[in-house]
């Protein structure tokens, strides 16, 4: 297939696809589940439950803390244990809602049933309502990001949106959580699709999917032609095979190799080009709000490392900490060992096996031996390849030169804020230099010094 | 011969006229500068340290000579000269300067190595910056002191070093001018410029962690876990407790060392008073039983 | 269990490395090292020798006794590189102690006082080249002819296609380049008569070492295609106003051209860093290179149009930018 890619830069770091083939397993429940208030961009949640609160399956525990920002709602049955602050993904102690788990007894308004429940059955749904319904039930970006759905589907009056794109890319490696979600529910996720395109009132969309996953590509392909390229439908779905490369899954990339634009600088965001990009279990997460009435608490989670005795992809209530998924892949492997709340690229790096899955915990990584250590760094040799491999048109090495003897002058004039740390650069670096660490602080400097200016204004 | 005069007398004039232009110009594009401004200059130190708030000493020169002219010297300080200097200054400007308290930076965290145990190994950057952006650290504590010297690199005076056995900066008094630039760099606000005190002797809580108690334990044996003993005790209102974590107003501080005494965890300190004598029973006790 | 590991993002890392580039290009010049064996005999073998060896010793000796480097920068390869290509630049007959002393001045001027490894200004074994040439035109300006096995010091000199090229410019008589061997011996480097440096002889030798490179992608096509294209234009133009003027395939297989090209424009540390910015240096380089061919009072241009041109690197570097990623035309 003659298959595209974004215009700039992009490595191929291995694939490691450990659990390509790896069927889906539902997680056993946890013995009690802990749930960060902060699992989203935007201001944290707030308890409405307190210590003794008994609380079903899908129960709200804490609402929204301000616009930018999404309610949690308990994925156990069981009782409030207290309101404490713990260590979740970020590193540091916050305020976490912690449930001891007793049985199984979901809320009576979530549908349970394996019905695929169609838009042509349920005419009552207009685009204000299947907002309204993705805002409730507190879906947010499940590719990583977190950012709350329903203000992605309601664009600034400045921008008007085109099309959505589904982002089924997956390009870090050892992840497969997407690829499974597309294999086992594939009909569900065109049903999304077809919501958030009504949602957001267009009608055209597009399926960006990576050559390296033909099952997916060839599955999707078929239902979208049957699903969408009827007289009757008045959506334009088409599934787009795209180049393998890291890292297309990032927004920007996605949006240029799809439709062939590219998103300007910050503050332009990819909807400022007639896009919206939407992650695949994002699709699957508003089918079921709107559909099942069932609000976001479980999702698709891969557990792998190239150490561990049996690494797969789990169907995971959110708030079950990381030990117990690695119990179940065989245990944390002996020695070295790095565990990673997401992919090799973009991953946290976690100091405690007792961190939570969250809203945007795709994968559970732990890296071993070798791997887990940086080498020592050497002087740059000014090879140009990070230049070369920089999906943004910087330039690396300057920019980490810069944020190093601190002028924050110069770094913002060469774009450093553009920089979305895909961590290509130090990938590729063979001098091993810590390229990311200091365009990160830099970038955050400058991004300081920039509110600054405009809040004087 | 008639060359060489003719070779003399063209380069004589072209430096005459180059003479006469370059006159000219230094008369016309002459800039005024009050030559206060470099009498000023000449007292400061001229470390150009920014500790003043002003970039270089001849910006704070340029702004002390504005001040006099306003009326006050107010709110105009070099921390690395001092009251000498200050007072040179004052002197030359013919104004009165208001006495300022010598200042020290201090270090609020006890987190030591023996105090403190590591749960994690870090493997990249070695800058606090870096550190603190990965998450709390190699301990369990995200409020404490990461030990990799940023503070150490932004000191011009050499006054603050890690200590390699421990892991926390200590300052050297003798050499730190109060500037701030230690407290900027710290990424968790561990630094606090604090009055120097009567013979350098102050008292502080050791501890900036606002977990709640049992969790503040858990990561270190010497942390302040807001129990807010210390609060009752003070006589002179000097101690407030919030966010689980005591703090000690260094302008209503009278140094009775009431608070040390009573903090269970050993997280308040009292720096360079004298060792504590022994009573005289305990003494005789000692004879007998030798 | 042990405790976890933890740094920021990105938590893997490519198979690239200093070393693995480094030995990479010391690869590709093997080719180019067993012709200049081949054509020039045991005078080859003895200055590469101690080229490579003045410039590791130099190297090993400042890490560890003036800069006190922790890790001794000799172990990343770089010196050997610098070695092997400041012999190429080199007659056979050279005494050895005149190549000790271009090496310290490759390595010890031009490379360490910069700073080491990736801070130098100029390319090391060109300022080496340079330097010897004009502390001793003499010795470095007389080529051995090809073909004699068993010489060193007492190798026969002869003329070599370059001074051919000049005295034909010189005197404006084009019937001189009649004298010059075919194409396909310059392209071979069985020059019947002459001779050159060590390196320059053999242009298929380099080419082979070109394409290694680019498939390991140590180096990307941009300078040595765009050299050797603005010198085709350049010296092809000259040709048809004036046949006194070599022809321009002549002009690229003949002297350093190939060697300067490939290798020595190359280098990392002295050459820009976006591929536009590496376009505009080997466009000048080939200019350069043919002006002070033509009009200069030496016969081999390209040394000396590189360092000038490495000169310019930083500029370029400042104000050449690669394109941003949504960059909205202004």
């Amino acid at each position: 297939m003659n298959a595209r890619t974004f215009s700039i830069g992009g490595i191929h770091p291995e694939e490691n696809k450990l659990t390509h083939e790896v069927a889906t397993k539902v997680a056993a429940l946890p013995k009690q589940a802990i749930f960060p208030l902060s699992q989203h961009i935007g201001a944290p949640a707030k308890p409405v439950v307190q210590k003794g609160d008994k609380v079903k399956v899908g129960t709200l525990i804490a609402e929204a803390g301000g616009f930018v920002s999404a309610p949690i709602f308990s994925s156990v049955s069981g009782t409030v244990f207290k309101i404490d602050t713990a260590i979740d993904a970020t590193g540091y102690r916050k305020p976490v809602i912690i449930i001891n788990v007793e049985g199984d007894e979901w809320e009576e308004t979530i549908d349970r049933s394996d019905k695929l429940e169609t838009v042509e059955a349920h005419p009552e749904l207009t685009p204000e309502e299947i907002v309204n319904r993705v805002k409730e039930a507190g879906v947010v970006g499940m590719g990583g990001a977190c950012f709350p759905t329903f203000i992605k589907l309601t664009p600034p009056p400045t921008a008007k949106a085109e099309c959505v794109i589904i982002n089924a890319v997956e390009c870090e490696p050892y992840i497969t959580a997407d690829f499974r979600l597309m294999m086992e529910h594939a009909d569900e996720i065109l049903v999304g699709l077809e919501l958030l395109m009504i949602a957001a009132k267009v009608t055209t969309g597009y399926i960006g999917i990576e050559t390296n996953k033909p099952a997916a590509i060839e599955l999707l392909t078929e239902k979208v032609i049957t699903k969408f390229n009827v007289q009757s439908s008045k959506f334009n779905v088409s599934v787009v095979p795209l180049k393998q490369r890291y890292p297309q899954g990032g927004e920007k990339q996605l949006v240029d190799a799809v439709i062939q634009r590219q998103v300007p600088a910050p503050p332009a965001i990819p909807v400022n080009v007639g896009a919206i990009v939407q992650n695949v279990g994002t699709a699957f997460a508003v089918y079921e709000a709107v559909m099942k009435h069932k609000p976001l608490f479980e999702r698709y989670t891969t557990v792998t490392g190239k150490r561990l005795a049996n690494p797969g992809n789990f169907l995971v209530r959110m708030g079950t900490p990381m030990q117990d998924l690695i119990d179940a892949c065989g245990g944390m492997p002996e020695g070295d060992n790095k565990l990673l709340a997401g992919g090799p690229m973009m991953g946290k790096a976690l100091t405690s096996t007792e961190v939570p899955i969250c809203k945007g915990t795709n994968s559970v990584t732990i890296i071993s031996d070798d791997e887990a250590r940086r080498k020592e760094p050497q002087p740059c040799i000014r090879c140009a390849k990070c230049v070369g491999v920089c999906p943004m048109g910087l330039e690396p090495y300057l920019l980490a030169k810069l944020s190093e003897i601190k002028n924050w002058e110069r770094a913002e004039q060469e774009d450093i804020v553009s920089c979305i740390e895909c961590g290509s650069c130090q990938f590729t670096c063979p001098a091993h230099r810590p390229l990311l660490d200091n365009i990160r602080q830099g970038k955050a400097t400058v991004m300081g010094i920039i509110r600054s200016r405009a809040a004087k204004k | 011969m008639d060359f060489i005069l003719i070779a003399v007398i063209v380069l004589g004039a072209i430096g005459l006229i180059a003479a006469l232009v370059l006159f000219a110009a230094s008369k016309k594009f002459a800039v005024y500068e009050d030559p206060r401004i470099a009498q000023v200059s000449e007292l400061l130190p001229g470390a150009n340290c920014g500790g003043c708030g002003f970039p270089g000493c001849s910006g704070m020169a340029d702004a002390l000579v504005k001040g006099a002219d306003a009326g006050s010297l107010d709110g105009l300080s070099c921390p690395v000269g001092g009251a000498v200097v200050m007072g040179k200054v004052a002197d030359l400007l013919g104004m009165a300067i208001a006495n300022s308290e010598p200042m020290v930076a201090v270090v609020r965290c006890n987190g030591t190595c023996e105090h403190r145990q590591k749960i994690a190994e870090y493997a990249g950057l070695r800058t606090c910056a870096a550190m603190h952006a990965c998450g709390a650290g190699e301990t369990a504590c995200g409020f404490g002191c990461l030990g990799c010297g940023d503070c150490m690199e932004a000191c011009q005076f050499g006054a603050i070093h890690v200590n390699p056995e421990t892991g926390i900066p200590e300052v050297d008094e003798e050499k730190c001018t109060s500037c701030g630039a230690c407290v900027k760099a710290c990424p968790r606000n561990i630094i606090e410029l604090r009055k120097k005190g009567p013979k350098g002797r102050r008292v502080y809580v050791s501890c900036v962690n606002k977990d709640k108690g049992p969790a503040a334990m858990k990561a270190c044996a010497v942390s302040c876990i807001g129990c807010g003993k210390c609060e009752k005790e003070c006589p002179f209102g000097a101690i407030t407790v919030e966010n689980n974590l005591a703090y000690i107003d260094f302008g209503k501080c009278r140094l009775c060392r009431k608070c040390e005494k009573v903090c269970p965890k050993h997280a308040i300190v009292a720096v360079n008073f004298p060792a504590p004598k022994p009573k005289p029973e305990e003494e005789e006790r000692k004879e007998e039983t030798v | 269990m042990s405790k976890l590991i933890v740094s920021l993002s990105p938590h893997a890392h490519g198979t690239d490395s200093v070393e693995r580039n480094m030995y990479g290009v010391i690869i590709a010049l093997m080719p180019a090292l067993l012709v200049s064996f081949y054509f020039f005999g045991l005078g080859s073998v003895v200055v590469t020798a101690t080229s490579v060896a003045a410039c590791v010793f130099f190297e090993w000796a400042i890490s560890k006794y003036i800069l006190k480097q922790e890790r001794n920068s000799v172990l990343d390869g770089s010196a050997i590189l610098t070695g092997l290509l400041l012999a190429f630049n080199l007659p056979s007959n050279l005494p050895a102690w005149i190549i000790i002393i271009g090496a310290l001045f490759a390595i010890g001027v031009a490379k360490m006082t910069f700073g080491g490894l990736g801070n130098n200004l100029f390319n090391p074994a060109l300022v080496g080249r340079a330097a010897l040439l004009v502390a001793f035109p003499a010795q470095m300006t007389t080529w051995p002819k090809v073909g004699q096995w068993g010489s060193y010091l007492d190798a026969e000199t002869g003329a070599t296609p370059l001074s051919i090229m000049k005295d034909a410019i010189k005197s404006g008589d084009a019937s001189l380049l009649n004298q010059l061997p075919d194409s396909l011996s310059l392209f071979l480097g069985n020059h019947p008569d002459g001779g050159g440096a060590m390196g320059e002889i053999c242009g298929l030798a380099l080419l082979v070492g070109l394409g290694y490179m680019l498939w390991k992608k140590i180096i990307t096509w941009h300078i040595p295609v765009s050299i050797i294209a603005t010198v085709f234009v350049f010296a092809g133009l000259l040709h048809l106003a004036n046949p006194a003027y070599a022809d321009p395939v002549s002009v690229i297989l003949t002297g350093g051209l190939m060697l300067g090209a490939i290798f020595m424009a190359t280098d990392y540390v002295t050459s820009p860093m976006t591929t536009k910015g590496q376009l505009i240096y080997g466009v000048a380089i080939g200019f350069l290179t043919v002006v002070i061919r033509n009009w200069g009072a030496y016969p081999e241009g390209m040394s000396f149009a590189i360092l000038i041109m490495n000169a310019f690197t930083p500029l370029i570097n400042n104000y050449v930018k690669p394109k941003r990623f949504g960059e909205v035309a202004k």
